[in-house]
């Protein structure tokens, strides 16, 4: 039951529970569904832009622990990040719970955000952890309406 | 029988031994290993179900000394392969109680059986305005094919609502039936909800309009003593892999009358009896619906599996895994704010679930840390879970070599959420 903790990390039960900007965003510029068809996860992004900036953000949805602190912490963590700097935390944080990146603990780029490296020991509980990211990257990007982890 | 388990050398007095699992489990060798440090418990057979030795040394049997092609060769290894596999064609046809082995079709499983179907009985015979009924448990497998077909043909797909038990609404089965359905499609044991539905009841009534109805039979065909003649059932649909043997191999039951009527699914080898670029006349029953080399080794593994099946019993084995359904369900429902999702009057081998707060994929993170396998997801049934308002449930399902002590640690095991989760 060991790694358990280290997934299930008591800042992630915490947003699983109480998941921070959960609602819908009346004046979003951007709104993009995330699908997980293999377990039927869904999120939806809304993203309100201040010229380049990420103004307000927001999420709604039904997920799994992983899927829902994860989409609430990306929501804190960033609302008046760029959407450059937002796009490359994405990349940071699907290569910290790939496990490409080890966690580097105080002062790195992803913060708070590094309580989600144990998921690395849980392969199929990657597409949990990313869904809402690949949900914002859409949503930035200008491409689909929904996007499906498959 | 071919009294290949072990659970059968009980001696002289082997009436008395009624259920051995003990040696059931002896029988497979995958269940004997670790996962995560703690002994393995599975209990994700609605899936997949683990393969006896009896199967596995036939296939390896097979490739080593018996390998050919068939039906084409005059040599010594093509006759001891054709028969082979044909012997499996009868092996699968008194498992079924067919009339005949004609009506034995081998397929990759169970949703390559309803596309066959769908594609060459609905092609024939389902026209613009027509209805094709099946119910909201369905598998997508029994659900994409016809509308496939109805999108082509214009035709229309109606569905039988389910109660808040999980069990078929009859009246509204009754309703549906009409002058325009063309065929009633429906599980025989749902793969969700673990509901047994009432289908001899549904084939006659069918019947008495002349409809037939095909059996979608991934789950029941290894929980059920099946008989098609004394159900009477159109098409029957089974997949090997669900019922102790190899993955890529099922089979499509039919009645002669319907696949001597049908053309064929696919053209190829095998199917035909002469070919010119005029004129191909097709082969008769069953090799018109086998075109091309079949998966030769699956079939006779597959053959090895029902005799395994057999010579256990599935009377035997559908009173052990409702002693362990039983077990189960007391003992989930005994953990605050779980909720059983299908609580059908008839159930089988099948247990789905939902807890408070805490999402299934959770749930079976946390049960496969503790070495258990569950199966959490929607399980190919989205309009089902959309019906029960839930995106997914947890799904424990039990096979002949599950034991009361793997029940246990399954209700231990959710005891443990709670630790995680607090
Ligand atoms: C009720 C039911 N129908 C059809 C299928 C499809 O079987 P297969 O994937 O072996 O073709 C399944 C498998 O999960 C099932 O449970």
């Amino acid at each position: 039951m060991g790694d358990l903790r280290d997934l299930y990390q008591e800042t992630i039960l915490d947003h699983s529970r109480r998941p921070r900007n959960f609602r819908t965003l009346a004046d979003a510029d951007r709104k993009v569904e995330g699908f997980n068809p293999l377990c039927g996860d869904r999120v939806t992004v809304f993203v309100s832009l201040e010229g380049d900036q990420v103004k307000d953000i927001s999420f709604q949805g039904s997920g799994c622990a992983i899927s829902t602190a994860s989409a609430s912490m990306m929501t804190e963590k960033l609302k008046g990040k760029t959407a450059e700097e937002a796009l490359s935390l994405f990349e940071g944080f699907h290569a910290l719970v790939t496990g490409k990146h080890e966690a580097r603990g105080n002062g790195s780029e992803l913060g708070k955000l590094e309580v989600f490296s144990g998921v690395s020991e849980f392969p199929i509980r990657v597409k949990c952890a990313t869904l809402a990211w690949h949900a914002l990257k859409a949503a930035l990007t200008g491409a689909e309406q929904t996007v499906s982890t498959e | 029988m071919s009294g290949t388990s072990e659970a059968l050398k009980t001696g002289p007095r082997a009436e008395l031994v009624r259920f051995d699992v003990e040696a059931i489990r002896r029988d497979f060798p995958i269940l004997h290993q670790e996962v995560h440090g703690r002994p393995l418990v599975y209990l994700d057979n609605a899936a997949t179900t683990q393969k006896p030795k009896a199967v596995l040394e036939v296939l390896q049997r097979y490739y080593t000394q018996d390998n050919a092609n068939i039906h084409r060769g005059v040599h010594e290894l093509s006759q001891r392969a054709t028969a082979a596999y044909e012997g499996a064609r009868e092996k699968v046809q008194r498992f079924l109680n067919a009339a005949s082995s004609r009506e034995i079709i081998f397929v990759r499983g169970t949703t390559e059986a309803i596309n066959l179907v769908a594609h060459s009985f609905g092609g024939a015979n389902v026209r613009e305005g027509d209805e094709i009924l099946v119910s909201t448990m369905e598998h997508h497998s029994n659900i994409v094919p016809w509308q496939i077909l109805c999108d082509a043909k214009k035709a229309r797909l109606r569905v039988i609502p389910v109660s808040d038990r999980g069990e078929l609404e009859m009246e509204s089965f009754d309703r549906l039936l009409s002058p325009k359905t063309r065929l009633v499609s429906v599980a025989h044991l749902s793969n969700a909800l673990g509901t047994l539905n009432p289908v001899k009841q549904i084939i006659r009534k069918a019947h008495a309009r002349g409809i037939p109805v095909l059996l979608d039979g991934a789950q029941a065909a290894a929980r059920v003593k099946l008989d098609v003649r004394d159900l009477d059932c159109d098409f029957y649909a089974l997949s090997g892999h669900k019922l102790y043997g190899p993955t890529g191999i099922g089979v499509l039951y039919g009645k002669a009358d319907h696949l001597e009527a049908m053309p064929p699914f696919m053209g190829g080898g095998d199917m035909i009896s002469s070919v010119t670029f005029e004129r191909t006349t097709y082969n008769k029953l069953p090799y018109k619906f086998e075109a091309g080399t079949p998966h030769i080794a699956g079939v006779i593994a597959l053959g090895a599996a029902v005799d395994y099946v057999d010579s256990i019993g599935l009377e035997a084995i559908a009173s052990h895994e409702e002693e362990l359904l039983h077990r189960a369900t007391e003992g989930v429902l005994s953990i605050p704010g779980l909720r059983v999702i299908g609580t059908a009057k008839e159930k089988a081998g099948i247990l789905s679930f939902v807890m408070e707060g805490i999402h299934p994929h959770d749930l079976g993170t946390i049960l496969d840390q503790q070495g258990i396998a569950i199966r959490a997801g929607h399980h190919c049934t989205q309009p089902l879970m959309e019906r029960f308002g839930i995106p997914a449930t947890a799904r424990a399902s039990f096979g002949m070599y599950n034991t009361p002590q793997e029940v246990d640690a399954l209700t231990e095991g959710l005891g443990k959420v709670r630790e995680v989760f607090g």
